[in-house]
């Protein structure tokens, strides 16, 4: 039996204003991630991913289709699949009047587990909490305020846990803790549902992915097999000045850092001629295989002049 | 505990760790009701026949407390939490449309109690009171905070802002609370006021509230506590029917 299942699941907002018609935020998504996987949900802002989330956490209803957390329908037999589900909501909540300590014992107590406290000391070891356990929520910083977010929702010891951006705006040491602390659930068995826009940590961590766009599911493949997928190579140099319109279109900018695919010899050439005609100098020229991000950028790219068709 | 219960205790905790405002603030009002009100009125008011005003205040104080208290309770808990977004943690746990309002109401009847009790300690020796019927007050005093707590639900389930939440509470709670006959018998009222104050559900909560302390009440206890019983189905199977179907929380 899948983890989670989700079958031709649609949702409409009604329209906001009269005139307007309504919004589909998702639209049949068809989806099924096994039990030991570490899956990824990737895809631009507004692309449905947190509505897909907020369905199967119970936040929100599909219009149409099902979602099922191990067998167990997310509407008709909420309470059996919420047991088994471990949310880190997306923005960054906290309930000021209590400890950190106090949080995750009421929390416990929701899923009607009692004596909990040997499961949240290894939780807030391992989130690298242990010191701020008896701090009140309101001095903690961002950052720890997502460890605790991420310590709340484990502490049910859920099968199937649901980071939804769980690195936004956290700095490098966090993203180290948790991701080693969720690789480590996740060889014991747990299942891993995570959306970021981290293409790097999608990369690294996520055995299977699957790229939404305007509600759709655009792309669903093994994480290698995306990355053979790619139909380029990528020319990276580093220059000043701005770059020719032509080639503007086709590359990623990073700050000095340009990086442009490309197919063949030819291709490299015009491009590095285009730069010179320009009076720009490229210097710490390299070309490297596309990594996920590259991948990520044809797909959407793809989608957008499939559908100017 | 089992998960009504963590959500009920999570709740008592929450006015609790902040019980200055949320106890004693509203014992201090009470306070000055009493002392100002007893003071101006108490040679010139008369309701009762062998009942000084003093006393016959204190009950519909006590009252008055107890419900604004319940209602304060849940309403602002649950718009507290839909603002700061901290309401998810409950909507992610597999507690059931009843789990929520048994700990939501049941918290905004201990409030409302803890209110009310609060305003006999520090009043009490000011007047002297019997308690006629005790089974009565209690009978009251809880109903009257449960079907108050519950209004307090749906009221924070609708609200979006703050300041929805208190035009609720301004202009619905307060005159509701004020009009039902804490501070006069509405006998002392003209009969068209008489007729309107008959259809306040609030006035049957003080009534029957203050009968059990006197033994004479405006209207029958049996008559106040069928409406306020009515009432309380009513309320409740609206908020209970919202939080079932997430009423402007799972969408």
């Amino acid at each position: 039996m899948s983890a989670l299942l989700f079958q031709d699941v649609s949702k409409l907002y009604p329209a906001r204003q009269a005139g307007q018609g309504t919004f589909k935020a998702l639209d049949g998504i068809n989806l099924r991630v096994e039990e030991g996987e570490f899956f990824g949900l990737l895809g631009p802002n507004g692309a449905g991913k947190t509505t897909l989330i907020s369905i199967l956490a119970g936040l929100a209803r599909a219009s149409s289709g099902s979602v099922q957390v191990h067998g167990h329908d997310v509407q008709a037999d909420f309470a059996q699949a919420r047991r088994l589900l471990g949310v880190v909501p997306q923005e960054l909540v906290f309930d000021p009047f209590f400890t950190v300590r106090e949080a995750l014992r009421i929390q416990s107590g929701y899923f009607g587990v009692a004596k909990n406290d040997a499961w949240i000391d290894e939780l807030l070891h391992n989130l690298g909490l242990s010191d701020k356990a008896n701090s009140n929520m309101r001095q903690l910083s961002g950052g720890m305020k997502r460890r605790v977010l991420v310590a709340q929702a484990l502490v049910h010891k859920p099968r199937v846990i649901v980071l939804d951006e769980p690195t936004a705006g956290v700095d490098v040491e966090l993203r180290q803790t948790l991701w080693q602390f969720i690789a480590k659930l996740n060889k014991q068995g747990h299942t891993v549902l995570l959306t970021t826009h981290y293409l790097e940590e999608a990369e690294a961590l996520c055995g299977r992915i699957a790229m939404l766009k305007q509600g759709r599911v655009v792309a669903l493949e093994r994480t290698s097999d995306l990355l053979r997928s790619a139909t380029a190579q990528v020319l990276r140099f580093k220059m000043d000045g701005v770059l020719p319109d032509a080639l503007a279109a086709l590359a990623r900018v990073t700050g000095r850092i340009v990086q442009l695919p490309v197919h063949n010899a030819i291709e490299i050439e015009n491009h590095l001629a285009a730069v010179r005609s320009a009076g720009l100098v490229a210097e710490d020229v390299e070309i490297r295989q596309a990594d996920l991000e590259d991948v990520f950028l044809e797909v959407m790219n793809r989608g957008q002049s499939e559908a100017s068709k | 505990m089992t998960g009504w219960q963590t959500l009920f205790y999570k709740e008592i905790l929450r006015f609790w760790k902040v019980s200055f405002q949320t106890v004693a603030a509203p014992v201090l009002t009470s306070v000055l009701y009493m002392l100002i009100f007893g003071h101006v009125l108490q040679d010139h008011v008369k309701v009762y026949d062998q009942v000084p005003y003093t006393a016959f205040l204190l009950p519909g104080l006590m009252m008055m407390s107890v419900l604004q208290n319940a209602f304060a309770n849940s309403s602002s808990s649950l718009i507290q939490s839909k603002i700061m977004g901290n309401l998810v943690f409950v909507l992610l746990t597999p507690l059931s449309h009843w789990s929520w309002f048994v700990a939501y109401v049941g918290s905004s009847v201990v409030r409302g109690l803890a209110v009310g009790l609060g305003v006999f300690v520090i009043t009490g020796w000011m007047v002297h009171i019997e308690f006629v019927y005790p089974l009565w007050i209690l009978v009251f005093a809880v109903l009257g905070a449960a079907m108050l707590g519950a209004l307090g639900l749906i009221a924070g389930l609708w609200a979006e802002k703050f300041d929805q939440m208190a035009a609720f509470q301004n202009f619905i709670i307060m005159p509701m609370t004020f009009l039902s006959g804490v501070f006069y018998s509405i006998h002392s009222l003209p009969p068209f006021w008489q007729q309107l104050s008959h259809l306040n559900p609030f006035f049957y909560m003080i009534d029957g509230f203050r009968y059990g302390f006197f033994g004479q009440s405006d209207v029958s206890p049996w008559t106040s506590l069928s409406v306020v019983g009515l009432a309380f189905v009513l309320v409740s199977t609206i908020a209970l029917t919202l939080l079932r179907t997430g009423y402007k929380i799972r969408n």
